[in-house]
């Protein structure tokens, strides 16, 4: 039933349809790529502070460790920002 | 249903420059290319200076030598030290250019008048990116030799003999050809989505900025473009810094495999 009305939808206005589609696809696309690394970059932030709360003296170590960590886990973010990119204006 | 006549400019109009001079040849030079230039000439005046200050004698940094001093302290001391260890201090050099020359180029974003960061185009991020990948392969080359180097990359130790089947061909993929890609990337989309923040809300700014009611809600944005402004700053240093510093891991995860 979905198939075919979106179907006659996209014989009637191909073009904005369709990019309508892609407007939809790239924001939920994006949101959803972002639930992970924000969840994750919680998690490590929040060890980090928890290891430096417990040992000052580690703070430096422990900092440089946070940012890599949270450069990993960003990727998958920045990934979902550029796929954004690509549907919604390329 | 647009009350504003907001219209957010088409990204084509954000990211893309007309051509100066060379047009249509694969050198032509817009205001990227001249901004990358100035990039260069800034930070090599910069160290030019502050080096021939130190070599006068000047033991007080002050100024140009401060700046510089204390950019190769912080590279020699919170990325080097920290990853790679006392034998990658000859990594100094290269690292603290690479760390300046990303900061300021990102620097440009905030700029008044420029407002535009470099590595927003894919071009300067991919390039760094390719010759970091060169770098940490010959060194890994040179140190462990073609097959020790790549046994160490596809055989992380500890993993049981079956599951390696499954390790081998990831850790081969992740190490070769994700990393340069997400190592650009990183810096490309970080500053792209900064530049495209920054526009938005001077985009809602200059819209507001009327003679309806609606000016009124001006202040909102407005400060909102200030506040990010202050964190597009830290974004281009934290950028810079984590560019810097996966360099220096990748270098050290060549230099000495883990056992």
């Amino acid at each position: 039933m979905f198939g075919l009305i979106t179907s006659v939808l996209a014989q009637t206005a191909p073009d904005e349809f369709l990019s309508g589609l892609s407007a939809i696809g790239a924001g939920i696309g994006y949101g959803a790529a972002a639930i992970g690394p924000g969840i994750g970059i919680g998690i490590v932030v929040g060890n980090a502070i928890t290891a430096m709360a417990r040992q000052p003296e580690a703070a430096g170590m422990v900092r440089t460790t946070m940012f890599l960590g949270i450069a990993f886990t960003e990727a998958l973010a920045l990934i979902g920002f550029v796929v954004f990119i690509l549907l919604k204006f390329a | 249903m647009n009350i504003l006549a907001l219209e957010f400019p088409p990204i084509g109009e954000l990211v893309e420059w007309e051509g100066l001079f060379l047009k249509g040849t694969p050198f032509e030079v817009n205001k990227v290319v001249l901004l990358m230039w100035a990039g260069v000439i800034i930070i090599a005046g910069l160290f030019l200076v502050a080096g021939r200050r130190a070599k006068s004698g000047n033991l007080v940094p002050a100024g140009v030598q401060h700046i510089a001093e204390s950019g190769i302290e912080f590279v020699q001391k919170d990325i080097i030290l920290q990853t790679i260890g006392k034998e990658g201090l000859g990594w100094a050099p290269f690292l603290t250019t690479m760390f300046f020359f990303i900061f300021v180029t990102n620097l440009f974003e905030v700029i008044p008048g420029i407002q535009f960061p470099v590595n927003a185009r894919m071009a300067l991020p991919i390039f760094l990116a390719i010759v970091v990948w060169f770098i940490y392969n010959i060194v890994g080359i040179k140190h462990q030799g073609l097959g020790g180097y790549i046994k160490s990359v596809v055989m992380p130790p500890g993993v049981p003999k079956g599951i390696l089947i499954l390790v081998a061909p990831i850790e081969f993929i992740s190490t070769f050809i994700v990393r340069p890609f997400s190592l650009a990337v990183r810096l490309f989309a970080n500053m792209l989505a900064g530049h495209l923040l920054l526009v938005t809300f001077a985009v809602l700014s200059a819209a507001l900025f009327s003679k309806t009611l609606l000016v009124v809600i001006l202040p909102l944005p407005f400060i909102m473009l200030i506040l990010l402004t202050g964190f597009e700053i830290l974004v281009a240093g934290l950028q810079a810094f984590i560019f810097t510093i996966l360099t220096a891991v990748y270098i050290g995860g060549a230099m000495h495999p883990e056992h």
